[in-house]
């Protein structure tokens, strides 16, 4: 049922990386600029979705061979966990924390818990919103 | 290390490393890693006695919540360490049994997640001292039973005592919810601790008496007390380890362990006295005397555990006496008798355990446990046979059993009631021990039944083919129980010393150790032991003469009973529920949009109003620029298009263009974390609905009347308009005031530069949280609506 669309093909190609770099940079942006756990998981799944316009679903789902609702579980998973985790330390739920560390030549980086939250969001976004398009566009063929 | 929160968290922390890890072990049977679990906590709890039966008290708050008052308190005194130890004990010699009852062919991982599941919330329940998470793990038990009940699903027995159980359990779990809420509204705590200290306030407030109503039909429909037993029988669709673990041993004594724990600070008050003694006694002779008409071993055993359960209730009801202002605080009249129901409890578990393994053994040897299809089975299962004798012998009440001491000390309670003299009580003061009394005659008639009817007589050849001891293992578990019975009769002052009268003490705190009486063998010839002549001299006559006697149940009706009660109560109340759903379910979504409209402008709109919260004012706002203009005036113009548009490719696009405009005007507004937000969400949203384009029917906008035009109409213009309103009012502050300011300290506070983020994944990272999981809810919804919509195969697999 799939036409075979070059154009879109070779464009969809190059581009994805572009996406799948910009997810990235989203993500760790989000701490002190905007993007953002939210923001990138979006980003990421759209990307998914240029992938599934572009070639059909077994195609993709040879080169990505996730089953993208244990993604969103996992997802979900570490949101939770993250929040509970510090509770052991004696911590409130869901407390954050942070930290700057020294590392030669590059300067200081700053660790935060946050971003561990937020990868579990993220993860929830890209697993949910594929599995939606994937099942109802399965239904479709 | 060892804290009493990480023994509860233990058994859930094992059952995802056992879901993630461990699904797929197959070399060994998995119970043997899940046995681990019980047996450690069982010891580490088995430390701590020493230190309990000292009068100390463990207590460990781990903060949640701490500015709602949300916090993980949890503490362990007497009375929790016996149902702690129940809990593990029991639990890791059902463990132990299940390894050779469940072949590996079952889909065993599911049965010992909820076995996990239910393990924790157990614990849960016993240790916490903090009444919303007591309620919640109240409520976890009720769905790991629902969820053990339901575990041969394929069955439609098992299903409709799985819903049975959870519709009665739950409906009490939510009225204890509501007791527990004014609870809180009298003492301002949530601490169950804080609360018993608080007794005297609570004693002269107005909702004493619907807190003691809604606390005990939580405790009644979770301990099966009449009329909500019904619920237990229909529970016996499990595999026998669940029904042996939760519907004898642990969870079904969660109600009498809720009794236990609010005596403190109910105990005096004549309802609570009455209600729990009289439905305690009654349930003691009703379940009684259904046991022996039952064929079903199992349903036999449901029975009797009912039957007992409502006597270990009706034993806390005369303890709570003590606490009238008429006794005296030191005085053990009416303490004994909590003492009584604690060693009634251990022992119920042992014996109780111990035969329903029996009947599993029987069940699973001789594919059969219907009294009709057995017996004589003595020669073949000498084994099961002591430890079916052992049981039922101390379940009778007879000695050399346990069974023999805790009765006798439930009669002398019984007696004691006739000393008191407040609450009316003289006229009806001899009746407790007669209803006591015939009930055990029933009883132990019940117990002759299930031995002699199983083991003795003719031999039947069973439908499995002939019958043999199974494995040692599987014997092993009854075997430790029924070794206890005789050891708990042979020594019952070291169990009383080291759990029962800390347990004791941790209600009464006004006891002393020495105070309490120790248990004895032998008190010579008085009432009781007449009472027990009486019993094994009647109770062996019913038995004899039990086929001309069970014509008695011809004369109740099967229309008057209580199940059929419920059935027919859910058959109507899924008749009325239908009924109103398709009023308002028209599978329309514009109808819905409606409800949603509606409900918004009559909530937000109507609500604002009466507040005064709606101020517009434009004046410190800053010109438009022309680029601005363009934008809103190409959104106005897409829009009026949406209106008049044909077909719903153009209204797609369109609804599209319209976001993606929005999206632009953030960016002119300098918010570019919306910006990039309502881009990408746009883009995915449309994708989406382009997908769903080819599932929609028909756009057949113009069959509308004139009249649901011109209604819709209204509710969109409302609609707008109140969107709008609140819009330009927000930032005026004239209801609330603004916290801006507070987020200034954002780099201090989190480290972080961008305040949008540190408020989602920070500061109101409990909103983020669910709303994930709300989102994956969703997700996992819609691929469920999808992928299953047209299988109808899965239905075939459960109409068996």
């Amino acid at each position: 049922m799939k036409i075979n669309d070059v154009i879109l093909q070779s464009v969809t190609r190059i581009v994805i990386f572009i996406i799948l770099t910009l997810a990235l940079y989203l993500f760790f942006a989000g701490h002190d600029q905007p993007g953002g756990g939210f923001i990138a998981g979006l980003v990421l799944a759209s990307a998914f979705v240029l992938l599934l316009l572009a070639f059909d679903i077994e195609t993709v789902q040879k080169g990505i061979p996730f089953d993208f609702q244990h993604v969103a579980a996992l997802g979900v998973i570490i949101v939770l966990l993250s929040g509970s985790g510090v509770t052991i330390l004696g911590q409130p739920f869901l407390q954050q924390s942070f930290m700057h560390i020294q590392i030669p030549l590059y300067g200081t980086i700053e660790l935060t818990t946050v971003t561990i939250f937020e990868t579990g969001v993220a993860l929830t976004v890209v697993g949910v919103v594929v599995t939606i398009i994937l099942s109802i566009s399965k239904d479709v063929e | 290390m060892f804290t009493i929160n990480t023994a509860i968290l233990l058994p859930f922390l094992a059952a995802i490393v056992i879901l993630l890890c461990l699904r797929n072990v197959k070399r060994i049977h998995l119970g043997w890693i899940i046995f681990i679990i019980p047996s450690l906590l069982f010891i580490l709890l088995l430390q701590k006695v020493p230190f309990i039966s000292r009068g100390g008290t463990v207590l460990h708050e781990t903060k949640w919540i701490p500015s709602y008052d949300l916090n993980m308190i949890s503490h362990l005194d007497g009375l929790s360490m016996i149902f702690g130890l129940l809990i593990t004990g029991i639990g890791a010699l059902v463990i132990l049994y299940s390894i050779y009852y469940l072949s590996r062919n079952e889909s065993l991982i599911h049965f010992y997640i909820y076995l996990l599941l239910f393990m924790g919330s157990m614990l849960g329940i016993v240790f916490s001292d903090h009444l919303l998470m007591l309620y919640v793990f109240w409520e976890l038990t009720s769905i790991s039973s629902f969820l053990l009940i339901a575990y041969w699903y394929q069955r439609k027995g098992s299903r409709y005592g799985a819903r049975k159980s959870l519709l009665i359990t739950v409906f009490g779990g939510f009225a204890m919810l509501t007791g527990f809420l004014l609870l809180y509204a009298i003492t301002g705590t949530f601490s169950i601790e804080e609360t018993i200290s608080m007794a005297s306030d609570i004693k002269g407030h107005a909702f004493l008496v619907p807190i003691m109503i809604l606390i005990l039909l939580g405790a009644f429909t979770k301990s099966a007390q009449f009329p909500f037993h019904i619920w237990l029988p229909d529970a016996m669709e499990a595999p026998t380890p669940v029904s042996a673990y939760l519907h004898s041993a642990t969870m079904v004594k969660a109600g009498i362990y809720l009794v236990a724990r609010f005596t403190p600070v109910f105990g005096g008050e004549s309802l609570w006295f009455w209600t729990v003694t009289s439905v305690g006694l009654f349930t003691l002779f009703w379940a009684a005397f259904i046991a022996i008409r039952q064929t079903d071993l199992k349903a036999l055993l449901a029975y009797s555990t009912i039957s007992q359960l409502g006597l270990i209730m009706s034993l806390f009801g005369v303890g709570s006496l003590s606490f009238h202002p008429s006794v005296d605080a030191g005085t053990i009249l009416y303490s004994q008798a909590a003492f009584a129901a604690l060693f009634h409890l251990i022992n119920h578990s042992t014996f109780k355990g111990a035969l329903f393994m029996v009947i599993g053994i029987i069940d699973y040897k001789a594919g059969s446990r219907d009294l009709r299809r057995l017996g004589g089975l003595m020669t073949f299962m000498p084994v099961s046979f002591s430890i079916a004798v052992i049981g039922s012998f101390s379940m009778a009440g007879l000695p050399p059993f346990n069974g023999f001491l805790s009765k006798e000390m439930f009669f002398t309670a019984m007696l004691d009631i006739q000393q008191f003299n407040i609450f009316s009580i003289e006229g009806f003061a001899s009746i407790f021990p007669v209803v006591a009394w015939i009930g055990s005659i029933f009883t132990f008639a019940y117990c002759m039944i299930l031995v002699f009817q199983t083991f003795t007589g003719p031999y039947r050849k069973p439908p499995a083919g002939d019958v043999k001891e199974p494995k040692f293992g599987m014997l092993f578990s009854p075997i430790v129980l029924a070794a206890l019975i005789i050891l708990f009769f042979l020594f019952p002052n070291v169990l009383g010393d080291f759990l029962i009268k800390p347990a004791v003490i941790s209600i009464y705190p006004g006891l002393s150790m020495q105070s309490i009486l120790d248990v004895q063998l032998w008190h010579g010839f008085t009432t009781e032991i007449w009472m027990s002549i009486g019993i094994i001299i009647l109770g062996t006559i019913l038995y004899l003469y039990r086929v001309t006697y069970k014509k008695v149940y011809l004369v109740f009706p099967p229309t008057l009973s209580l199940d059929h009660l419920y059935n027919q109560t859910l058959e109507k109340a899924d008749d009325i529920s239908k009924s109103i759903t398709n009023l308002y379910m028209t599978d329309k979504v514009r109808h819905y949009f409606a409800y949603i409209f509606i409900c918004f402008i009559a909530l937000m709109g109507i609500s604002l109003f009466s507040l005064d919260a709606f101020s517009v004012s434009l004046q410190q706002d800053k010109q438009m620029t022309i680029f601005a203009w363009i934008i809103a005036s190409s959104i106005i113009i897409a829009s009026l298009t949406l209106l008049i548009t044909t077909s719903r490719l153009t209204a797609i696009l369109l609804n599209g263009y319209v976001g993606f405009s929005i999206a632009l005007f953030f960016v002119i507004f300098r918010a570019p974390d919306l910006a990039l937000t309502q881009l990408v969400i746009e883009t995915v949203t449309t994708t989406l609905f382009l997908l769903c384009f080819y599932f929609l029917p028909d756009w057949n906008v113009k069959t509308a009347t004139h009249h649901q035009r011109r209604f819709r109409l209204i509710v969109s213009i409302l609609a707008g308009s109140v969107f709008t309103l609140v819009a330009l009012s927000v930032k005026s502050g004239r209801l609330l005031p603004s916290i801006a300011s507070y987020y200034e300290k954002t780099e201090e506070l989190t480290g972080a530069k961008n305040m949008v983020n540190t408020i989602l994944g920070d500061f109101r990272a409990f909103d983020t949280m669910l709303e994930v999981v709300v989102l994956f809810i969703a997700g996992i919804g819609i691929h469920t609506l999808v992928k299953f919509q047209k299988k109808k195969g899965v239905r075939k697999l459960e109409d068996k």
